[in-house]
This record gives structure tokens, C-alpha cells and sequence, in this order.
């Protein structure tokens, strides 16, 4: 037997109030591209820390191979020096440097750098991989797929030993994933070991040999990718079998048939965001989706309709009277919900409690000068805690301490205090455990059979297809296809995206 | 350097908005207060004799605020260097360098524990070196009271004497020509800043400075030492801050408690002016040399010009900052988009 | 049962934060505590107030306690108006000094128009205290259209203010220094036959609105939510931008309050010297009070009682006979290790051992 890259044993890691890993164990081959599985907060992300130093362990040992005894690992300096490199999730350069910049920086501690030698490398290994991008570019000028490429490249340029992705696909489309999997396949005859983060699925059985499986900071198991179908392995991440997802039907495809009163209906609107002028009709008892890739202009048209980018063109109709939304009050007053994509940045207050985040947005309606009583704010956000099972130590916990999927349950909760005519979830489901994301499908039906009308935007099809009735197709900006009923099939969808008709 | 055609990196885009508005602002002055000194050679000299300190204190500003932090203490420990080294070249038998030797240690000394506290401690910055500009200015007053000279004749012989500029010169009323004079101090603030100018361009160390501003904790995952970057930013800040204070106490000769008051809102706003963003991340130690230039011939515009208020002069260099502030939070905001 | 399961769980997270927040103030409460024994200390008679005579034979309250409650007037109503600004716009006003400079200015103009020495007022001071009030919020203005506006550091945008505010005061009395007549005096001072010192009663009131405001407002948690995350409260339905002005408006107009307690205390301005480093000492009970300086928390008992430290602490070091120059040394050391203990790092230190030992004995477990 071969001896192993990496091993990991016996890991401990707390945080306040969490135990964000107990007794893991985790090994990884020369050549071998390893994932690591898991719903939100089963510990990958803070074993991956652990591993590069952001985090100090409680307890535990990493061995290295050549090195006999355990490697205490510090900083990701250290990490580096013990040859471990990592992509991470959120793209972690600096805006404000050069391409070239950002790919050598960090890597030496020679006093002195020789720009010159270093742009003529740089431009030779983004010319390698791909990477449309000048050496001398400033990073923040490149778009945000470049950004992550050049990340990538800067792990593949140092000399790794073990390379860990930690969903480095989220932002990157089917090309550039395309892409990507060359270069992993391409280091991994190499002899690297790769550990491999992400949600996907699909990717990870198109690319992985091993798969270890996290739960609730426990070690599940370690398995071989060909003896673990799909099913199981979620049932293993999971904890449960697996079922639930097959329940799901859109039984609101045949309500809306009935009730057609139109809630919301904008005319050629657009905004400052870029995107081009579109209708769009949502009836009630009605799930909507906006279908497309990213930087299709889904987000952008929802938050036009909310008010959150400036309107430039075109009216918006509220059960048929013409509204004036400005701003995102103005919208939620007309009875219209947004739980935005980037659930960190734009969705929680993390310093502020749950009950308070939870109380947001119906104060905000109520004003400034009527504030909730403190009994009142705790009743509304215990109803909510338990209507949707949010695990929190109290609702005084700040939400920051919340994993993402009961995060994201407290947006949901803010906006269903608000009961909107109309609410809009984009991406809901992204980044979240398997769990919680059946739970949001089935509230979203729910909530669409009780008479709410819903979009509901998601990057993943298959899930859209579960839940929506009506699909906007959507394309560089534009508006480029409606599909309804029996239309809404998989391949339809990637067709009218692709903008080529099938039956041609 | 390479050619950069589509766009200029926010550092070299805010320089060049500086220099060029220095040299408009000269050049105006050149042709409408000419009569009033503003023609004559001598006068671009003094722009740098007057100023030597505050350029090598605002380069050391400009580090600090390139790594996205602050120092407000350079103003008292700069008071604190001119009185400590008075009081020992008078009664201690000091002479220039070991006078020197004294500054540069205050300098590091207050360098180093706020660098300590900021970087390691990760106190906030702000109230770190406020707490800084108390300590600086209070032992002042522990030390001496009153204002106090130098009385150390060597170190005035020293401090009195001036470069010829060879060729250079003005004519004056009697037609006698008069060789431009520049002080010893303008020399070591020169030196001052190419050194540091090739330190933030040429050096890793300059460069985690930039990337410690850009994003801190992309800078950590990017194998930096965040920590020691930014103790070596205060660090090397209060270097420079132990060179200015000593370049002050060469020139003004003189020290008491509120002297250099305000010193450091001079150089964080000559930084600004110069293109330094407090945000961190972007800036250059050219942009802060013109920066206190500009600062430096406005001021001057305003004296020539001849209001006998003694309060426009505060008022033009706020209104001056308030300019570039606004300018500058206008631009990137385009430029974001 | 699930209601059940609920009751404990929640009650037992108010216990939990109610000492939480005992915590919060527990700094800088014992400080306070620690400050007033230590002068019983040094000064036995420290704590004895007595009724006494003024020079014109009115009654007065006389004694340590009341001149710390008098002086400490002008920073407990700025600390107020510096809480909010810090929560909401995630830095510091430093411009507050220079501010009073210019209130004070515009006031003695108002009262005294172009005399130095004038034999009755020129203006009810009504007329100047709102004026004043109202040249304190275009100044707040000022700074909150440069920090919600154009997006600028507060630091940096207030940094304006500060260089030119002492210089515009002066500019407001056109370069006089006029004294008002004593009647101006009471506000400062005492009002003829009430003993306690007018300054005092005016906190009091300060005090009792910004409750009131706080308890029958959403300004509390809109500046918190604000000041933690301006992009989704606006996407809540908050106005960021509003909301920061507001504070500093708000800011300006405890500046102007401030400012005329100030002059009316000698009724004269000298806008160079006018409240020296106060607007150091201001942030610092900010600090002291427990609020992160980088946004996001509303802890205004904490600031009013950090102000009251800090006035403690300036007048123990008088009494002391420390030169007024050096009284800035002792301020910042103590600052400085007080804001030293409450970092995460020094914390975690302490913390960390406890919790290591903690780990050990759970593996301990494990395995056996």
C-alpha cells in the first residue's frame, strides 16, 4: 500500500456554542481527487481551515508525507510551505493588484521582486490555461469567472502537493467548469492530491475517485465514488433515506388554471443593472421561475421589480394599477418579498439577534416612529421559529452564528411576516443542506397553493423544473423564452438558453 | 513598466490627477502672482525647505493608509522628539547624531508598540495612536513646560547652513544675482522618498502593503503574513515620523507642547491630495510628495493674495481636502462602474 | 409541546443576555467605582456636598460630585450624539471640537452683534441657542451628506471640520472676542436661587429625551442595522443614507446644545481654545461604554457613564496637581489597557486555556 499524501487525525474544533468538528479522520492519496461531501455545516469549510491554518485546531494530528512527525500548521503560509494550496469559495485576491500581482504575491520572502520576470511568467502560464487576462490588468477590472480562474491558476502554478477546491465552481460556468476539469485531470497525473468542496452533484461524480462524507462535524465514512450511487450517498449526508425529494409535485399547475387574477405584470421594464427591457405576468397561486445561466439577468430583473437597482424604463402593474417602486420600502409596501441571492452580504444583519432579524422588514413597513414592543418581536419570531424549524439557541442568538441554511430560514421568516402578494427568492436553496432545501421546495408550494405568488429562481434545473410552473428563459440580458406546462422539460430549457430550436 | 492601454490602475490614475494639478496650480500662479514672488526660482526651493518634515511624515502616512490603517500620533511624537532632543543637546552634551539616534528611537518606539497593538492586538487603529498622540504630547509636558531653544552651537552651525544650487537663481531688485538655497533637510526627504517609492513599487514587503489595504483577508489566504505587514507599515511609519520630527527640530530649532499641532491631519490630508484612498490599497509616495506641494503653494496663493484674516489659511487647506475627498469618492464611484 | 419546549429555551436566552448586557457595562462601571474610591482616597472629603453662597449671595451646591456632574455636561450630550454616529456610520466624528468653536461663534455674534464689550444683549438668547443649534446641525449636515452621500470615511470627512471649524468660529464673531452680559451666565452657571447647576438639569433633560427617543423609536436598531449591514437594510426597506445623515444631524444638534452650555459657562468664546481635545475624550467614553468604534452597537448608558469616567479621572488628575498639558498621558495609558482587555485576542488568551483543558478531559472521555 501506497503511503498516503495527507492524513488527518482525530480532529477537534469548537467554536462558542458549536462543535464544528469531532473526531474526524480524513486521508488522501498521491493522484487522487478526493471530495468531500456534506450539507451546510457538517464541517467541511472548517476542516478545510484547519488544514490551512486559518483556523488553530483543538486537538489532532496532520501527518505530511516525508515528514515523520505531525505538522503543526499555523497560517496559510505554513500550509504553503507544508505544500498545500487552496481555492476558495469567495474569491480571495486582492482587487486593488495586478494579475501578475496577484499570482506571485505571497509566494517568496525575497526582499526584492522582478516585475518584469514575473509579468512575462504570468503571461505565460495564463496563456496555458486560458485565462483571458493581461498580466498588468488590475484584478478588480477583470470580470468575476476571470477572477476565480486566476485564483485557480496561482494554486496550479505553486508547487502543490495537495490542492484543495473549495467550491470553486459556483461562479464559473459549464465551459469554464469544462476547462477546469482538464486542469484537475491534468495535475492529478501529476501526482497531486486534489481535495475537491461542492454541492454539485453531478460534478462531483463526473471528475472524483473518493468520496468522504461529513455530518454534523462527525465523520461518516470514506468511500470508493463507484460504490456509492447517488441515493445513498445523499441518504449518508442526509443521515436519512432519502424519498422526500420525490414527493414534490406541482400541484399548483393545475390550480392556477382556475384562479387567473394577475398579481403583478411589468412592461418593458429596465433597470441600471443592464438589463433589457421584459414583461413579465405573475398570477396568483402561481410558482414562476427565472431560468438561465449566470449573468443571464435573472437577479437583475427581480431586483427591478423589487426596487432594489434604479428603474430606467417601463412601468410595473400591481393587481393591475400602475405602481411607482423606487426604492425597496416602496415595493415591500405594495406587498412585494425579496430574499436575495447573496445571503451574507445582502440577506442577514449578522450582528443583530434573530428576533430582530426576523422583525426587520415588517418594522421598516410599520416606521420609525411605532416601534414592536419587545414581547411583540419575541412572539412573531417564536411563531416563525418553530412554523419552520429554525435551530437557534434562542431568538436572541446574533444570526451570524446560525449555519446558512437556518440563515437563510430567518430571511424566510422575515418576509413571511411581511405576507406578501408577491415574493421573490432568488436563490433560495444555494449553498444550504439537502434538508433544509426540500423544506424550502415544499414551503414554496405551499405558500403557492395558499394563494402567494412566488418566482422562484434557482441555478439548478432539476429543481426548478420541481417546483415552478411557468419558466422565463433568460439569455445575455434579454428576455428569450416562456415555458409552461409539457414544454418544461430539461432539454427545452438548455435549448432555448443555447438559442437553438430543437427542431431544426 | 508595461504598457497598461485599457485602464490604469487606480494608483496611476489618481497620480497623474495630482501631478497634473500641481502643475497647473503653479503654473497660474507663475502668470497671475508673478509680481509677488511666485516667478522666482527661490520660491520653489522654499516650497521644499519649508516642508522637508512634513513630506518624509506624510510618505510614512501614506504607508499606513496604503495597508488600510491610521496613525494620528505623528503630530505628538514629533513634539516629543523636537523637546527631548532640545533638552539633551542643551544640558546632555548631545551632539546631531546622537540627537538623531534619539529621534529614530522615539520613532521606532512609538512605531513599534502601536504597530504591536494594531497588528497583534488588533486593537483598532484609531484609538491606538490617539491614545499615541495623548502619550506624545503629555510627556512634552512631563518633560518641559515652556517652549525651549536650541542652544547647542554646533548643532546650529549644522542647521543654518544651506545648499548652493549651482546656475539657479533670482535676480533681485538691485540686479544682484542670488543663488537659490536649499536646506540639508530637503535632501534627506528626497532621499526619503525614492527609498520608499522603490520599497512599495520594487519589494514584496511594498507590495503586501498594497494587498494588506486591498482586502486583508484575501491577503492572508494569498500566503501573506497580514499581521507583520501591518506592524511593519506602523513600524516603518514610525521611522519616518522619527526622520520628520528631527527634520522639524532642524529647521524650526524650537520646541514646546503645542508644537506640530495638527501635523498630522497636514499629512493625512497631503496623502489624500495626493491619491492615497483611506480605504487602503491605493496610493503612491510621488502622489503624496505633490500632494504636500499642492498643499504647500495654495497655502502660499492664500497668504499672497493678501487677506489679513488670519483664518482663511485654515479654512483654504480644509477646503482644498474637502475638494479632493469629494473628487475622489466621485471617481471611483465611476469607475466602479 | 413544542410551545413547551420553546418557554424554557427562550427565557433562559434572557437571562442569558440580560447578563450579557450587566457585562457591557460592567467595564465601565467598576472604572467609575474604581475612579470615585480611589478620590475618596486621596481626597477624604471627596464625596461632601454643601450648600453654599456665590458671590452675589445666591445659594449654590457646592462640592467634587457636582463640579464632576457640571463638567462632565458637555460630553455626556456629545457622547450621546457620537453613539449614534459611530453605530450607524462605522467611525468617529472628529470634527465635534471645532464645531463647538463655530456654535460658540455664531452664539456671541448673535448676542453681542460687532461689540466687544456690550452693556445689554443684542438678540433673545433664545434666538442664539436655536440659531446655535441650527449652525451645529448644518455643520452634522455637512458631514453626513460627505459620509451617506459620497460614500466618504467619516474619519476622513470630519477631518474637514476639524481643520477649519476653530478657524470659521473665529470668522462668525468676525475676529472679536466680545463677553455677553452676565444674564447669559445661567445657563453655564445657576439660575439666581436654585442651587443646582443649570448644566446638571440640562443633562437631565438631554438624557430623558434620548431615552424617551430610544424606547418609542426604531433609532436604536435601524442605526445597529445600519451600521452592520447597510446593503440589506436597504433591501429591507431601510434608507441607509437617510439614516446616517440623520445621525449626524443629530451630532450637530447635541453639538449645538453643547455649545451653548459652553459659552454660557464665561460667557465669552476664544474659538482656538474653546474645549481642547474633546472631541478625543468624547469617542473615548464612546469606547469606554462598551461600543465597538467599528459600528454597529447602541450601548448609550454605557456612553453617558464613560463620559462621567472620563470626567472623574480629569478631575482626580487635577486635583492631583498634574500640569493641565500632561493630563493626556494618563488618559491614554488607561485607554489603552482598557480597550487592550476587551480585544478578542487578549481575551482569547485567557479564554483559551480554559478551553483546551476542557478538550482534553472530553477526549479523555472518549476514549475511555
Amino acid at each position: 500500500m501506497q503511503e498516503p499524501l495527507l492524513t488527518m487525525k482525530n480532529i477537534y474544533k469548537s467554536f462558542p456554542g458549536v462543535r464544528a468538528l469531532q473526531n474526524v479522520n480524513f486521508t488522501l492519496y498521491e493522484g487522487e481527487i478526493h471530495a468531500l461531501m456534506g450539507e451546510n455545516g457538517a464541517g467541511k469549510s472548517t476542516l478545510i481551515k484547519v488544514l490551512t491554518g486559518v483556523y488553530p485546531m483543538d486537538g489532532g494530528e496532520i501527518y505530511i508525507k516525508g515528514e515523520n512527525r505531525p505538522v503543526h500548521i499555523k497560517s496559510p503560509q505554513d500550509a504553503h510551505k507544508h505544500g498545500i494550496s487552496t481555492v476558495y469559495q469567495e474569491i480571495t485576491l486582492c482587487p486593488n493588484l495586478t494579475v501578475a500581482e496577484n499570482l506571485f504575491i505571497g509566494r517568496n520572502d525575497e526582499l526584492l521582486v522582478d516585475w518584469k520576470k514575473n509579468n512575462s511568467r504570468a503571461e505565460g502560464i495564463l496563456e496555458e490555461l486560458g485565462i483571458p487576462a493581461k498580466p498588468t490588468q488590475q484584478l478588480s477590472n477583470c470580470s468575476i469567472a476571470v477572477q476565480q480562474m486566476v485564483a485557480i491558476a496561482r494554486a496550479v502554478d505553486m508547487d502543490c502537493k495537495v490542492l484543495i477546491l473549495d467550491e470553486p465552481t459556483s461562479s464559473l460556468d459549464d465551459q469554464e467548469v469544462t476547462k477546469l476539469f482538464l486542469l484537475m485531470r491534468e495535475l492529478k497525473s501529476r501526482g497531486v492530491g486534489i481535495i475537491f468542496v461542492t454541492h454539485f452533484l453531478e460534478q462531483m461524480y463526473a471528475i472524483c475517485d473518493k468520496i468522504t462524507v461529513l455530518r454534523g462535524g462527525e465523520l461518516v465514512g470514506e468511500y470508493k465514488v463507484m460504490d456509492l450511487p447517488r441515493v445513498e450517498l445523499v441518504a449518508k449526508m442526509m443521515g436519512k433515506e432519502l424519498g422526500d425529494l420525490a414527493d414534490i409535485h406541482n400541484k399548483a399547475q393545475t390550480d392556477n388554471e382556475n384562479t387567473k387574477e394577475v398579481i403583478i405584470e411589468t412592461v418593458g421594464l429596465a433597470s441600471n443593472s443592464g438589463v433589457k427591457p421584459f414583461d413579465f405576468k405573475a398570477y396568483k397561486g402561481e410558482v414562476t421561475g427565472f431560468a438561465g445561466l449566470l449573468g443571464s439577468g435573472r437577479s437583475e430583473c427581480v431586483r427591478a421589480i423589487f426596487g432594489a437597482d434604479k428603474v430606467t424604463k417601463g412601468k410595473i402593474k400591481i393587481k393591475g394599477n400602475e405602481v411607482n417602486i423606487t426604492s425597496p420600502l416602496k415595493a415591500m409596501k405594495k406587498g412585494i418579498g425579496y430574499l436575495p441571492e447573496d445571503r451574507g452580504r445582502d440577506g442577514i444583519i449578522g450582528d443583530l439577534s434573530v428576533r430582530e432579524n426576523i422583525v426587520l422588514a415588517l418594522q421598516a413597513m410599520r416606521g420609525f416612529f411605532r416601534p414592536f414592543t419587545k414581547a411583540q418581536a419575541q412572539a412573531f419570531a417564536d411563531e416563525y421559529i418553530s412554523l419552520l424549524n429554525i435551530k437557534t439557541a434562542s431568538a436572541d442568538t446574533p444570526v451570524k452564528s446560525l449555519s446558512g441554511g437556518n440563515q437563510q430560514k430567518v430571511i424566510l421568516a422575515r418576509w413571511l411576516l411581511t405576507h406578501p402578494d408577491y415574493l421573490i427568492l432568488d436563490e433560495p436553496t444555494r449553498g444550504i443542506d439537502i434538508g433544509t432545501k426540500v423544506e424550502i421546495q415544499k414551503l414554496v408550494l405551499r405558500l403557492a397553493s395558499e394563494g402567494m405568488s412566488v418566482t422562484f429562481i434557482s441555478a439548478e434545473i432539476e429543481e426548478m423544473l420541481r417546483t415552478c410552473s411557468r419558466l422565463i428563459v433568460m439569455r445575455d440580458l434579454f428576455v428569450v423564452g416562456e415555458l409552461e406546462g409539457d414544454d418544461m422539460t430539461q432539454d427545452k430549457i438548455m435549448y432555448t438558453i443555447a438559442g437553438v430550436n430543437k427542431s431544426e | 513598466m508595461l504598457k497598461r492601454k485599457e485602464s490604469p490602475t487606480d494608483t496611476a490614475f489618481l497620480l497623474t490627477i495630482t501631478i497634473s494639478l500641481f502643475i497647473v496650480i503653479y503654473i497660474l500662479s507663475i502668470i497671475f502672482l508673478g509680481d509677488k514672488g511666485f516667478s522666482k526660482i527661490q520660491m520653489f526651493f522654499n516650497l521644499f525647505n519649508e516642508n522637508a518634515a512634513l513630506i518624509v511624515i506624510a510618505c510614512g502616512l501614506s504607508i499606513v493608509m496604503i495597508t488600510g490603517s491610521i496613525d494620528i500620533s505623528v503630530g505628538g511624537s514629533t513634539a516629543l522628539i523636537c523637546t527631548s532632543c532640545i533638552v539633551c543637546l542643551n544640558n546632555y552634551g548631545f551632539n546631531f547624531f546622537t540627537a538623531l539616534i534619539l529621534a529614530l528611537v522615539i520613532g521606532l518606539t512609538f512605531g513599534a508598540v502601536q504597530g504591536f497593538m494594531i497588528a497583534y492586538l488588533e486593537m483598532q487603529p484609531f484609538i491606538v495612536t490617539l491614545a499615541g498622540m495623548f502619550l506624545g504630547r503629555g510627556l512634552v509636558a512631563l518633560i518641559e513646560v515652556n517652549q525651549i531653544q536650541v542652544d547647542n552651537p554646533s548643532f546650529e552651525l549644522l542647521s543654518g547652513a544651506r545648499i548652493q544650487i549651482p546656475f539657479l537663481g533670482d535676480i533681485n531688485k538691485r540686479g544682484v544675482f542670488i543663488q537659490s538655497k536649499l536646506e540639508y533637510g530637503v535632501v534627506i526627504a528626497i532621499i526619503v522618498v525614492c527609498v520608499m517609492f522603490w520599497l512599495l513599487r520594487k519589494t514584496n514587503l511594498g507590495r503586501s502593503f498594497y494587498a494588506v489595504g486591498g482586502n486583508s483577508q484575501s491577503a492572508l489566504m494569498l500566503g501573506i503574513n497580514v499581521k507583520k505587514t501591518r506592524f511593519n507599515a506602523h513600524l516603518l511609519c514610525g521611522l519616518l515620523a522619527g526622520i520628520g520630527g528631527f527634520l522639524y527640530l532642524f529647521h524650526t530649532r524650537s520646541g514646546s507642547v503645542q508644537q506640530a499641532t495638527g501635523l498630522e491631519m497636514d499629512a493625512i490630508s497631503a496623502s489624500i491630495i495626493g491619491g492615497t484612498l483611506l480605504t487602503g490599497g491605493v496610493g503612491n509616495i510621488f502622489g503624496t510628495l505633490f500632494g504636500v506641494l499642492t498643499s504647500g503653494i495654495v497655502l502660499l496663493i492664500v497668504t499672497a493674495i493678501g487677506s489679513q484674516d488670519p483664518w482663511w489659511p485654515q479654512i483654504t487647506r480644509a477646503a482644498m481636502l474637502c475638494f479632493f475627498i469629494v473628487l475622489q469618492s466621485i471617481i471611483c464611484s465611476r469607475k466602479r462602474k | 409541546m413544542t410551545k413547551n419546549n420553546i418557554k424554557p429555551s427562550t427565557q433562559r436566552g434572557v437571562s442569558v443576555f440580560k447578563t450579557i448586557s450587566k457585562h457591557r457595562l460592567f467595564i465601565p462601571i467598576a472604572f467609575l467605582m474604581f475612579l470615585l474610591l480611589l478620590n475618596i482616597f486621596i481626597k477624604p472629603g471627596f464625596l461632601r456636598i454643601s450648600l453654599g453662597r456665590d458671590s452675589s449671595g445666591n445659594p449654590v451646591l457646592i462640592g467634587n460630585l457636582v463640579n464632576i456632574l457640571n463638567n462632565a455636561t458637555e460630553l455626556v450630550i456629545l457622547a450621546i450624539g457620537m453613539t449614534l454616529v459611530t453605530a450607524s456610520s462605522k467611525g468617529q466624528d472628529i470634527s465635534v471640537g471645532s464645531t463647538i468653536a463655530i456654535v460658540g461663534g455664531v452664539i456671541m455674534r448673535v448676542l453681542c452683534g460687532n461689540e466687544t464689550q456690550p452693556t445689554e444683549l443684542k438678540a433673545p438668547i433664545i434666538l442664539a441657542f436655536l440659531l446655535g443649534c441650527l449652525a451645529g446641525m448644518v455643520c452634522g449636515a455637512f458631514n453626513g451628506i460627505l459620509v451617506a452621500k459620497f460614500k466618504i470615511q467619516p474619519m476622513v470627512a470630519t477631518l474637514i471640520l476639524f481643520t477649519a471649524g476653530r478657524s470659521i468660529g473665529s470668522m462668525a464673531m468676525g475676529g472679536l472676542k466680545p463677553k455677553a452680559v452676565s444674564s447669559f451666565g445661567y445657563y453655564g452657571n445657576f439660575i439666581p436661587g436654585f442651587p443646582i447647576p443649570t448644566p446638571i438639569l440640562i443633562t437631565i433633560l438631554v438624557v430623558a429625551i434620548t431615552y424617551i427617543a430610544l424606547k418609542k423609536t426604531n433609532l436604536g436598531l435601524y442605526t445597529r442595522a445600519v451600521g452592520i449591514n447597510d446593503r440589506s437594510s436597504r433591501l429591507n426597506g431601510l434608507n441607509p443614507a437617510k439614516i446616517k445623515f440623520m445621525a449626524y444631524v443629530i451630532m450637530g444638534f447635541c453639538v449645538g446644545i453643547a455649545g451653548f452650555v459652553q459659552s454660557s459657562r464665561v460667557q465669552t468664546v476664544n474659538p482656538y481654545t474653546i474645549v481642547p481635545g474633546i472631541e478625543m475624550d468624547v469617542i473615548l467614553a464612546v469606547a469606554l461604554g462598551g461600543n465597538s468604534l467599528g459600528g454597529g452597537t447602541v450601548n448609550m448608558a454605557g456612553s453617558i457613564i464613560g463620559a462621567y469616567t472620563l470626567q472623574t479621572l480629569t478631575s482626580m488628575l487635577t486635583t492631583l496637581n498634574v500640569n493641565t498639558n500632561a493630563v493626556p498621558v494618563f488618559k491614554a495609558v488607561i485607554i489603552i489597557l482598557l480597550v487592550a482587555i476587551q480585544t478578542p485576542a487578549v481575551k482569547n488568551f485567557f479564554s483559551n486555556k480554559a478551553k483546551v483543558s476542557k478538550i482534553i478531559s472530553n477526549q479523555g472521555k472518549e476514549s475511555a
